[in-house]
């Protein structure tokens, strides 16, 4: 493939970055990255910036390693990964904490957690490797996007009726609360999340027949 | 193939490399990150007295408000006196008091050590009343809790407290966090008509059932019991060091 007619919104380019938002999404036919999805989708506000945070570091890495991919070591392939996963984690907690220092708090350990989370990893060995760099680069973002799209969804709902609000604006009416109608504190326990990505996988399933396994 | 040479080499220049990059950033971002601790601590100070300061504006709002920044000992001595920009006596901010290291120096350990230092905010409110703020520290179930708990002039009668911590549980333990559970302190005191140091206690089973005096107790939180007895050992601890300053009127 000459640079010249490469076009970089080729049909195989656009599958990178869209297919990882339903047919291979990392959370719910993948089901990478639960424990931080379970973790940080109390509120919206955490739940955005941690999806930005690791689309991020799955597009960052992604990109390095596919730029490195003829020069690492096969042998020390999982430490080089690691080294670079880390650092960009590293740089994200350092910024978060510098500029938006309030959901840095409420995100606690789970930024620092980004390094664990499989979907990098994964993208890393199964994709980075193989591949040049811009299709890896697509390829970061799409599986960020699909890991963040889910990511907001359930935080929007455990919002939403866990405390009645919307990224912190009350949204449910006072005369709601007269009545007698109370917010679902079980919403706001991480059980909850789990739920909610199951009826997720449940809806998905139902519309996309191809990805349910036959017993 | 690469040889072993070609490993060490790469992993090492790697390794510097991200070295580099992260001294770098850790340098480059630390005076915004030390501002945010700052700006934190001083809201929390004004919080615990009924202040309202957004996050842009509270360095300004904080020495608007807070006249005198003290460290005083545990006799209640003053040992450094901290006002409007200038010190007229000592030459250390209360602010910049670790107040664990401090609680450290004390534990357990009879007589009481003399050169422990505690801090006590002293400020003006919107209704010209002197509110004396007092930090607290102290340990929950997962982590530390603290928080600030701001008295009246009569250094008795309880004007607000805010809470905080780092990881007690979302529901019950992480309660403390909210004005439900804050509110009840509030016109609570901490010394009985005696004059004796009673403290605020966290009574768990609520205090309408307890033979505790309702103005020196407060409800604690239904399956946050460990967090809740933090919070009471915490005011415990923390104020009963400044019992010889609060019964000084």
């Amino acid at each position: 493939m000459s640079l010249s007619n490469y076009n970089p919104f080729s049909l195989t380019n656009r599958k990178l970055l869209l297919g990882p938002l339903n047919l291979e999404n990392p959370i719910t036919v993948q089901v990478l990255g639960i424990c931080s999805a379970l973790a940080v989708t109390a509120q919206m506000k955490p739940a955005i910036v941690m999806s930005v945070s690791v689309i991020a570091v799955t597009a960052i890495s992604n990109f390095v390693i596919s730029l490195l991919r003829n020069t690492i070591p096969p042998r020390i392939r999982i430490i080089v990964e690691l080294v670079v996963i880390a650092t960009l984690v590293i740089l994200v907690d350092q910024i978060l904490k510098a500029y938006v220092y309030d959901v840095s708090k409420q995100l606690s350990v789970f930024v620092g957690l980004i390094i664990t989370n499989c979907i990098i990893m994964g993208r890393l060995e199964a994709f980075a490797l193989a591949n040049k760099p811009f299709p890896a680069l697509l390829d970061g973002i799409g599986n960020g996007l699909g890991y963040g799209m889910v990511l907001i969804t359930v935080s929007f709902f455990r919002e939403l009726l866990g405390s009645g609000s919307v990224l912190g604006y009350k949204v449910i009416p006072e005369a709601f609360y007269d009545f007698g109608y109370r917010d679902n504190g079980f919403m706001i326990l991480p059980p909850m999340a789990l739920i909610i990505v199951g009826v997720i996988i449940w809806i998905q399933r139902s519309y996309v027949k191809s990805l349910v396994e036959k017993d | 193939m690469f040889s072993n040479k070609y490993i060490f080499i790469y992993s090492s220049v790697l390794v510097i490399i991200v070295a580099v990059l992260l001294a770098l950033a850790a340098t480059l971002l630390k005076p915004a990150q030390e501002i945010n601790i700052k700006t934190e601590k001083m809201q929390q100070i004004l919080q615990s007295a009924g202040i309202k300061s957004p996050t842009k504006e509270t360095i300004s709002i904080y020495h608007k408000y807070i006249t005198n920044e003290l460290i005083i000992n545990i006799e209640g001595e003053i040992l450094s006196d901290f006002a409007q920009g200038e010190f007229s006596k000592g030459n250390e901010r209360a602010f910049d008091i670790n107040l664990k290291e401090e609680l450290r120096k004390l534990s357990g350990k009879t007589p009481t050590p003399k050169d422990v230092r505690l801090p006590l905010f002293v400020l003006i409110n919107d209704q010209k009343d002197t509110v004396y703020v007092i930090p607290l520290i102290g340990k929950g179930l997962w982590g530390p809790v603290w928080g600030n708990i701001a008295l009246k002039s009569d250094k008795n009668t309880i004007a607000g407290v805010r809470f905080g911590h780092k990881s007690e549980t979302p529901g019950l333990g992480a309660e403390i966090e909210t004005p439900m559970f804050q509110n009840q302190f509030l016109g609570k005191q901490i010394f009985d008509e005696n004059g004796n140091f009673t403290s605020i206690k966290v009574v768990k089973g609520g205090v309408a059932n307890s033979s505790i005096n309702p103005i020196h107790g407060v409800d604690a939180i239904s399956g946050g019991t460990i967090t809740s007895k933090g919070v009471n050992n915490m005011l415990e601890v923390c104020l009963k060091n400044y019992e010889s300053f609060l019964k000084t009127k």
